[in-house]
Order: C-alpha cells, then sequence, then structure tokens
C-alpha cells in the first residue's frame, strides 16, 4: 500500500475503462462464407468499417473446426483493413487459435441467446447521446456526473448527494439530495423521480431549493422543466401524482 | 481467518464503543474467541466501558511501532473466555496508525481470532478510515435523529469506495444498521425519526434496535458491557442482535410503546 513515488515523474499510467467496441457475431462456420459476408458489409459502408476494431463473437460457431482457420480469417479481416481486437466467447481451443492470430480473449459470452439471431454486427456505436445507469443508492456526499448523456438512477439519492447530467436524470426512487439536469446549457432537459423530496433542483441553470417547493409536490411523483426561463416542478401526467 | 468487523458512525457519541463492547462481549460469550480493538487513538474509552483500564501496559501503536509484541498488549477480559482488548494509545495521535503497521496487526490478529472488532473512531479522517480498510462487515450506529442519519449515509459511501473490498474489487463489504438510543415514546409524539424512516433513507438490513436505556449509562460507569446486564432492556436488545449476526431469526423487541396497565393509566406516567 505504499504510495506511488512522488519524486519521479510517471511515464504511464494504467487504467480500467469502458468501451464501446463493435461486436461481429460469427454465425457460420464456412470461412467462404464470412468472406463474402464481410466484402458486402464493406461495400455498403466502407468509411464506416475502415479501421474499425471489432471483437470476434464465436459463441454460434464455437463448436466447429472454424477455430483452425482463425489465423486466417483474422488475416482476411485486416485485409479489408478493419481491426479485429479480440474474440469473444469459445473454449481452450479457440483461445490458442486467438493467441496464435495475434488477437486478445475477452471474457465472458454473448448476452444475445444464440436463438435470437441478430443478422449483422453491431451496424454502429450507438447515436446520440450515452447514458450512465445507476443502480446503487447514491449516498451523502457521493457525487455522480453523467457526462454528455442522461443520468439514470434505479435507487434512492440520499439527503447530501448530489447528481448531475448534461442531459435529463430519471430517479426510479426517492430523491432527497440534489439534481442538476443540462448542466452544460441544455435547457430541454428534465429531472424525474418517483418519490420528490430535493434538497436543490436545476435544470440549465436556473434552480430552486426546497424552502420554494410546492407542499403538494412533496413525496409525488415529478417531472421538473423549464418553460419559458421557468421551472416548474409537475405531478408526472402517466401517473397522477401518487 | 477471522472476520473483521468496523462498528462505525460518523458521527459522535452514538454507541459506538458500547456496541464494540457489548458486541465482542456477546460474540465471545457464544464461544468465538473475539478480540476488540479500539482505533480511537488519543480518546482511549474502549478500556474503560470494558473495566480494564487499570491493566494497560502496552497498546496498539506500541504493537505497530514494534515496541510490544501482540501478544504482551491484548489484555484478556476477566468475566468471558475467549475475549481480549486491544487499547489505544491516549499520548498520541492518529498519525501514529500507519497503513504497513495497522495492516499487520490485523493480519496477526485474524490468525489467532475468529472475530476483530474494530472500534472505530467518529468521522471520517484517518482513524475512522484505518478502522473500516480491513472490514468484511460494518455495523453502522445511528441515533434516531437526522445529522446521526446523514453521517451514517456518508460513512456507507466511504465504505463503498475506500475499503479494501472496494480496492480490490472483492465482494462489498456487508453492511448491517444498528439503532441505538432508540425511544418509541418520542418516536409517537414526532420527536424522533422511526425505524422506517431511517430504514428508507439508508436501505441496508437491520441488526437491531437499542433502546435509549438508563442501563448503557450505568454499565459504562462500571465498567461492564452492558450486554451482561441480562435483567436490562439494553442488554437483551444487544444480545439480540449478537444472535441476529450470527445468522439467528429474532423478531424486534422495544420498538413499540409498552402498554401501561390499569394503575399507570389512572396516574400517568
Amino acid at each position: 500500500m505504499t504510495r506511488q513515488s512522488e519524486t519521479t515523474e510517471a511515464a504511464l499510467e494504467i487504467k480500467g475503462r469502458m468501451m464501446t467496441l463493435t461486436v461481429m457475431r460469427l454465425l457460420s462456420p464456412s470461412v467462404d462464407a464470412l468472406g463474402r459476408a464481410v466484402e458486402s458489409r464493406m461495400q455498403e459502408a466502407p468509411e464506416f468499417f475502415r479501421q474499425l476494431p471489432v471483437i470476434l463473437d464465436v459463441e454460434a460457431v464455437a463448436e466447429s473446426d472454424l477455430h483452425l482457420d482463425l489465423p486466417g480469417f483474422v488475416g482476411l479481416l485486416r485485409a479489408q483493413e478493419l481491426l479485429p481486437v479480440g474474440i469473444r466467447g469459445g473454449d481452450e481451443r479457440w483461445q490458442a487459435a486467438a493467441e496464435q492470430a495475434g488477437i486478445g480473449v475477452f471474457a465472458g459470452g454473448s448476452e444475445v441467446p444464440a436463438s435470437r439471431r441478430s443478422e449483422a454486427p453491431a451496424p454502429a456505436a450507438p447515436e446520440g447521446t450515452p447514458s450512465t445507469v445507476i443502480t446503487q443508492q447514491v449516498r451523502s456526499g457521493q457525487q455522480v456526473y453523467a457526462r454528455g448523456g442522461d443520468l439514470i438512477i434505479l435507487s434512492s439519492v440520499s439527503p447530501g448527494a448530489e447528481v448531475l447530467a448534461d442531459g435529463h436524470i430519471h430517479i426510479y426512487g426517492g430523491l432527497h439530495g440534489r439534481a442538476l439536469a443540462g448542466v452544460r446549457g441544455d435547457d430541454t432537459a428534465r429531472v424525474f423521480c418517483m418519490d420528490f423530496h430535493a434538497e436543490l433542483v436545476t435544470v440549465a441553470g436556473t434552480y430552486r431549493v426546497s424552502e420554494q417547493f410546492d407542499e403538494a409536490s412533496l413525496g409525488q411523483a415529478v417531472q421538473v422543466f423549464l418553460d419559458g426561463g421557468d421551472l416548474r416542478i409537475e405531478p408526472l401526467p402517466g401517473l397522477g401524482g401518487k | 481467518m477471522a472476520k473483521t468487523v468496523v462498528v462505525t458512525s460518523g458521527k459522535g457519541g452514538v454507541g459506538k464503543t458500547t456496541t464494540s463492547a457489548a458486541l465482542a462481549t456477546g460474540l465471545a460469550r457464544q464461544g468465538h474467541r473475539t478480540a476488540v480493538v479500539d482505533f480511537d487513538v488519543g480518546l482511549r474509552n474502549l478500556d474503560l466501558v470494558m473495566g480494564c483500564e487499570r491493566r494497560v501496559v502496552y497498546d496498539f501503536v506500541n504493537v505497530i511501532n514494534g515496541d510490544a509484541t501482540l501478544n504482551q498488549a491484548l489484555i484478556r477480559d476477566k468475566r468471558v473466555e475467549g475475549l481480549y482488548v486491544l487499547a489505544a494509545s491516549q499520548t498520541r495521535d492518529k498519525d501514529a496508525l500507519t497503513q504497513d503497521g495497522v495492516e499487520r496487526v490485523m493480519t496477526e490478529l485474524s490468525e489467532q481470532f475468529d472475530y476483530v472488532i474494530c472500534d472505530s473512531p467518529a468521522g471520517i479522517e484517518r482513524g475512522a478510515l484505518m478502522a473500516m480498510y480491513h472490514a468484511d462487515d460494518a455495523i453502522v450506529v445511528t441515533n434516531p435523529e437526522v445529522s446521526s442519519v446523514r453521517d451514517s449515509d456518508r460513512v456507507l459511501g466511504i465504505l463503498a469506495s475506500k475499503s479494501r473490498r472496494a480496492e480490490q474489487g472483492d465482494e462489498p463489504v456487508r453492511e448491517h444498521l444498528l439503532l441505538t438510543r432508540y425511544s418509541p415514546e418520542r418516536v409517537n409524539k414526532g420527536e424522533m425519526l422511526s425505524l422506517e424512516d431511517v430504514g428508507e433513507i439508508l436501505a441496508i438490513d437491520l441488526l437491531g434496535v437499542i433502546p435509549e436505556s438508563q442501563a448503557v449509562l450505568n454499565a459504562s460507569n462500571a465498567g461492564v458491557p452492558v450486554i451482561l446486564e441480562s435483567e436490562s432492556d439494553a442488554g437483551q436488545a444487544y444480545d439480540d442482535a449478537v444472535a441476529r449476526f450470527l445468522g439467528e431469526q429474532r423478531p424486534l423487541r422495544f420498538t413499540d410503546v409498552p402498554r401501561k396497565g390499569f394503575f399507570g393509566r389512572l396516574f400517568g406516567s
């Protein structure tokens, strides 16, 4: 537990990061069929696929002998200017083949059941803004910021906690702390919560503290939004309050 | 390997030391070898509540600094078999708790005992962080009032991010709520938060409710862990809490206003 020496400057830093990666699910054990499919995909959207890092999901063909051809298939993808970075699924044979092909092995199989055949590799990184989902309670003194997107909280926000988002904030439990939506100026952002006891709410910088809340809104399912520069706290229409 | 339990709260004066003493005594009484460690360096109290203040020769900081061995510093309880106290130093401050030193002592303790109870100081600074770092379980002691609940909430957040289990990505620390100084009469009058109010905000497993009781103060002054006062309401409530901690199911007691008899109603309380 010794701290990093402060006299030497760090030359590099290693960090875990969640990234969105395109997964290419292999559904046919035939290298020829796969090769043809890749080629036709590339022709559809060459700019999108060029140098795109992909993970090969081999779950559906794990039992076949395709692993013998994995290095060849990886070479084929590289020739098409795709960047295969690893495989997901498969047993030791597949892992050995991946090593031989010079790509990594990602833990965990596909979450999509094999029966639900998706036609194509994930066509694109998700358009629009990424959302952040929080399942645990946000406790006093903690701060959660969803940069560039929405914040979805499946539990409660405690008094003294602060949740912020560039987009909307959805809270499926109680809001007892502070919620700041549209912190980079999006005045269409809203705060939704199932049980309203906030200390403070803001949308795009327009704020209201609990002293100014209408008593009737407390304990209700509400939404908070800007209406021509005026911050409004209204019962959620679908729920008619609670 | 011992199970390491931190008794913590954030706020001071809510009953951490009383709880540490009662829990350790209760576990030892059930036949588990138990050590209770005072992390409140500079404000040594646990030895008073355990009634061994006149037998402290070496303390936690002495062991960390290598001035004494762990076995020289552990004080054996005279009432309950298998119960040992490691006192804090009164003359030093929390900076004496080095990360390596605490880790070494905790490792050595966990080889010898079934349970190691860490009595955390108030606050969220060094002493408290050291006390919670090695925990497998945390007992969060809370009084039914808003400031205590908020501080407990803060501590729960810190446990989820700064404990060893959190840093190493292991299964999170198991969190238990112990509500102390609970007075059903005052809850009914709206002067205190109810069990439900506290439960809703903290949203963790409830280990027990200890009623506000004169027995706690009397026992502390006499240097007897209150759990040994088996006639008292607080003693029985702690006994229930220890049983629940060990996996037994017991109904909650002392959470309703006792019904008064005829004469009680006639003459008021």
